[in-house]
């Protein structure tokens, strides 16, 4: 199947290095801390952070730093089929032990001792790249929450096919089998946090991908930053400042 | 969760610490460079497609089986591989009985993609019945201790199950020609997986702020280490897979550097899975060539006996170790039936488990039919003692000749008795009894010689 046409367009019409329209949203859930939403063309996540609170389980509870707990879920609407996918399946677990870990790496959980930090990702539609929306969600919401991070963490994903490096993949690209790159990294220092690969690279391709993904990281940060700048001046308005 | 709190609970601060500043200076706590694997030792099992890898003491153990099944409606052509995951209470404080942790789902899904994703093993030529039959690879790895690095250890694990796994031959037939009918491996050799590549997985732990890495951590060092990155890569220099869940950050020219050291680690690793291998089948080749070269002996039919012993040998060279063994059993026998054997196999050792031959015996009442099992076994040193035998109990005709007779079809495997002087009315019972003697001791030599 041809991903690239000759004048060098992909399916949706992107150009190999082009990101799908991004979009984010600060509050959607009132009774959460704190709870965004982020769009990726046709991909749609909710994030929503509880705490930091007293921890549930006491067993669980850690002396010298926060608990930090995330639940990924995929609503049974979000992909093609309509199907009822099982509790806690293997992909479930996987994506959510990511970024509970990757959420863990920015967050100053020693600041929160004794305490429990939830964070809870539902896809609403699924259209490739949903770990990198969740990933991104998930720092909004955290952002939202006001809970201590050294840095935001954003995701981005990228592939490689007909031999051509393409930026955030979407669901037919991402089903094709090639290559799927998907980079987090803390944009400050730029350094990688998060880094998944499926299938089969030469090495040297695979820095090009890498080096893709994280340049598209890097303009999902820009805008992240900017979405939070703006709901920060809008909280300012109406306290009156 | 658990596996998290479990760890960091034994270690204290002062350990951890302890640690840290060792790798300042390049140095870690169990004495290796940090580019360095802890000793691989790669075990089989007795059937193909079983292995057991030890990586320093982390030990896994890989189970391969096939079954046939169904195909997924969008891939009517092709087998399916899956792998299983079982962390027994046992290895680690932190395991729990049940529902498989987040730590198990991990390492699976790790595994899983470094061989499936990356196509390493032909799932094409796993196919019977496009649409119908396919054949369901499974793979199982079961953790029996825990000592840092699982993900590698279960991937050597599961590469050299699926190497040395053989499915059984099957064919089409029936009226309509799409009844399948299996082989089993007695009749038709079952057939290798084919393997496009080896894919390895070498982990790397990232220590401090000052991004320290090393290579296979232990398990103290894993509950220290900030971050870790699993690379999945094969000889050809192809990154199969890589995760890095979350953990501290590290910059791209590292991780560039970390892809670099690990395909020269995925090389020397490719090469000891090869030969280990290699061993294996040379061994399963050797097994299978006594089989046939005793029932060679059979085809040679002759009551000579002298020409037998020729026969027999070469056997007796293939053997070689085993032969000292069979030597003493085959004494201890003749001991117990009152027969004073003088003869050169004097002064070998005894060890319990002849002892226990010998109680055998005694208990049966110096049964002939023991005897003659136990002799049928050894085949290849039967002759020196037969002729012997023969040699010694020449003069008392009744009982030696009964004993003569049993002895001489020992060698053949299926105990068809055909030799001239063996036509009494006993052959057909010891008939219907030898082969499945035969069958079991010899698997128990076997492991005798492993």
């Amino acid at each position: 199947m041809e991903f690239v046409s000759p004048e060098g367009l992909r399916l949706d019409g992107r150009r190999p290095m082009e990101m799908r329209q991004i979009r984010a949203e600060i509050g959607a859930v009132s009774r959460a801390d704190g709870s965004a939403v982020f769009e990726m063309g046709n991909t749609k996540v909710i994030a929503a952070v509880y705490g930091p609170r007293e921890v549930q389980n006491r067993s669980q509870q850690i002396n010298d730093q926060a608990l930090v707990r995330c639940e990924y879920s995929m609503a049974n609407f979000s992909t093609g089929d309509r199907m009822r996918k099982p509790k806690g399946d293997r992909r479930s677990t996987e994506i959510s032990l990511v970024i509970r870990q990757t959420m863990e790496a920015c967050i100053l959980t020693h600041l929160m001792p004794r305490s429990q930090i939830d964070i809870f990702v539902q896809v609403l539609q699924a259209d490739g790249g949903t770990r990198s929306a969740c990933i991104n969600a998930a720092t909004l919401a955290l952002a939202d929450a006001g809970i201590p991070m050294c840095d935001l963490v954003t995701s981005c994903s990228a592939g490689y096919l007909n031999s051509t490096a393409l930026l955030d993949l979407n669901y037919v690209e991402d089903s094709a089998g090639g290559p799927d790159v998907t980079v987090g990294i803390l944009p400050k220092s730029e350094k990688v946090t998060l880094l998944q690969m499926d299938a089969k690279l030469p090495m040297d391709t695979f820095e090009n991908v890498m080096q893709l993904a994280i340049e598209g990281c890097k303009a999902v940060a820009t805008y992240i930053r900017e979405v939070l700048l703006e709901n920060t001046k809008q909280l300012e308005y109406r306290r009156g400042v | 969760m658990e596996h998290r709190l479990a760890n960091t609970w034994w270690m204290t601060v002062n350990e951890k610490k302890f640690i840290e500043t060792t790798l300042l200076s390049d140095l870690r706590i169990d004495g290796r460079r940090p580019f360095d694997y802890r000793r691989l030792t790669i075990k089989f099992g007795r059937d193909d497609g079983s292995s057991e890898v030890q990586l320093g003491q982390t030990h896994v153990m890989a189970f391969v089986t096939s079954q046939l099944v169904q195909p997924y409606r969008d891939r009517p052509n092709e087998g399916t591989v899956s792998i299983y995951t079982e962390f027994s209470p046992m290895a680690d404080p932190s395991f729990e009985a049940g529902r498989p942790g987040e730590s198990s789902v991990e390492l699976g899904r790790i595994i899983d993609r470094g061989l499936r994703e990356s196509r390493a093993v032909d799932m094409e030529s796993l196919c019977v019945i496009a649409g119908k039959l396919v054949w369901a690879i499974r793979i199982d790895l079961h953790i029996l201790d825990n000592a840092g690095n699982l993900v590698d250890a279960a991937n050597i694990a599961a590469l050299t199950a699926l190497s040395t796994f053989r499915r059984p031959e099957c064919t089409l037939g029936g009226e309509d020609g799409q009844e399948v009918i299996i082989h089993p491996p007695e009749v038709r050799e079952p057939h290798p997986l084919i393997i496009h590549h080896l894919p390895i997985a070498v982990t790397f732990g990232f220590f401090g702020d000052e991004n320290i890495m090393v290579i296979d951590p232990t398990h103290k060092e894993e509950s220290v280490m900030r971050g870790r990155m699993i690379v999945t890569l094969n000889t050809n220099g192809d990154v199969c897979a890589i995760q890095k869940a979350g953990g501290v950050g590290v910059m791209q020219s590292v991780i560039m550097q970390c892809l670099r050291i690990a395909s020269v680690k995925a090389a020397d690793m490719t090469s000891k899975i090869k030969n280990a291998v290699e061993s294996y089948n040379t061994e399963r080749a050797l097994r299978k060539i006594k089989r046939h070269s005793s029932s060679a002996a059979l085809d040679v039919n002759k009551p000579d006996v002298k020409l037998e012993n020729q026969n027999q040998s070469v056997d007796q060279k293939e053997i070689g170790d085993l032969s000292g063994h069979h030597v003493e059993r085959l004494k201890l026998i003749s001991e117990e039936r009152g027969v004073s054997h003088s003869n050169s196999m004097e002064g070998l050792r005894q060890s319990p488990e002849q002892d226990k031959t010998t109680r055998d015996v005694n208990s049966k009442g110096a049964d002939f039919d023991v005897v003659e099992t136990s002799l049928a076994l050894h085949g290849a040193l039967i002759p020196n003692t037969k002729l012997e035998e023969s040699r010694r109990e020449k003069p008392s005709e009744a009982d030696p000749g009964q004993l003569l007779a049993d002895l001489e079809p020992a060698p053949s495997p299926d105990g068809a008795v055909e030799t001239g002087e063996q036509t009494n009315g006993k052959k057909t019972l010891v008939d219907a009894v030898k082969p499945k003697h035969k069958r079991r001791k010899k698997k128990s030599s076997n492991i005798d010689a492993s």
